[in-house]
């Protein structure tokens, strides 16, 4: 599945403290829910839960290691979102360019006075 | 060589900065007049600012109206808090898509930095979810163009 199709799973993924610290945690590396869940004064299965709404909104895949499933970012499901973030500025950047011309006729106008 | 930012900040801000080369004064009525918001407040290529009220008071109402000019379209109201001449603005808005999101409140700064002047547009949101949710979809229908863009790109 395309990352880009979870978009609006991913932004309402992020509306959640816990899962934002839990990314803020996983992007220094590899962690299991127990190390996951040490910080947090939460249960295994509340972070287990926290992990599925991740996972489903693409941001965090795992792997099996024996009895472990080691949890990581997942990069396409965050490049996604720098994406669409990247489209937002583009719409304002496209604003703002129009605003500088709007104010150098401005203060040319004043000058001419 | 962006000169923009665009951040989220704590759980229910979203901060932009610009730096322009002109006066706090000209940024200051580049957006509080009409005839000159309607010359830059426009989204994408092709859209364009049919109908702007702006009445720069306190209590003033703020009603912005745009058109692709192929029959989509979507309007802003809000209303001023308080002005500041030259330096700063707060105010609120909500998009109407066509049912209205809850209100942004918004205060922009102009402050002098160097030649140049230094715009922060300070947006609060009633809580996070409304901010993922403005973020996620709602200046979506300005951005299709954009979108468009990017499609074609990647």
């Amino acid at each position: 599945m395309s990352p880009t199709l979870n978009l609006d799973a991913a932004f309402a993924a992020l509306g959640d403290p816990t899962r934002r610290a839990i990314l803020a945690r996983l992007a220094k590396g590899e962690a299991t829910v127990n190390e996951l869940a040490e910080p947090f004064d939460l249960t295994q299965p509340a972070i287990s839960q926290h992990l599925r709404v991740l996972e489903e909104a693409g941001l965090v895949a795992s792997r099996v290691e024996g009895t472990k499933r080691p949890r990581r970012l997942e990069g396409a499901g965050i490049a996604a979102m720098d994406e669409w973030l990247a489209m937002l500025r583009k719409a304002l950047e496209a604003n703002y360019r129009r605003l500088d011309r709007v104010l150098a006729a401005i203060e040319s106008g004043k000058e001419k006075k | 060589m962006s000169k923009m930012t665009l951040k989220t900040e704590g759980d229910k801000h979203v901060v932009v900065t610009r730096r322009f080369a002109a006066s706090p004064e000209a940024l200051y009525r580049a957006h509080t007049d009409p005839a000159l918001i309607q010359k830059w407040m426009l989204g994408p290529e092709g859209w364009t600012m049919p109908v702007c009220i702006n009445e720069a008071k306190p209590g003033g109402k703020i009603r912005f109206e745009w058109s692709n000019g192929k029959g989509q379209g979507f309007h802003l109201t809000g209303e001023y808090l308080e002005l500041e001449p030259y330096s700063r603005i707060v105010h609120v808005e909500r998009m109407h898509l066509p049912d209205p999101t809850p209100d942004n409140h918004v205060e922009t700064r102009f402050d002098p930095q160097g030649t140049g002047t230094l715009m922060t547009m300070r947006m609060t949101l009633p809580d996070a979810k409304t901010r993922e949710a403005m973020l996620a979809t709602g200046m979506e229908h300005g951005m299709e163009a954009s979108y468009v863009r990017l499609e074609g790109i990647l």
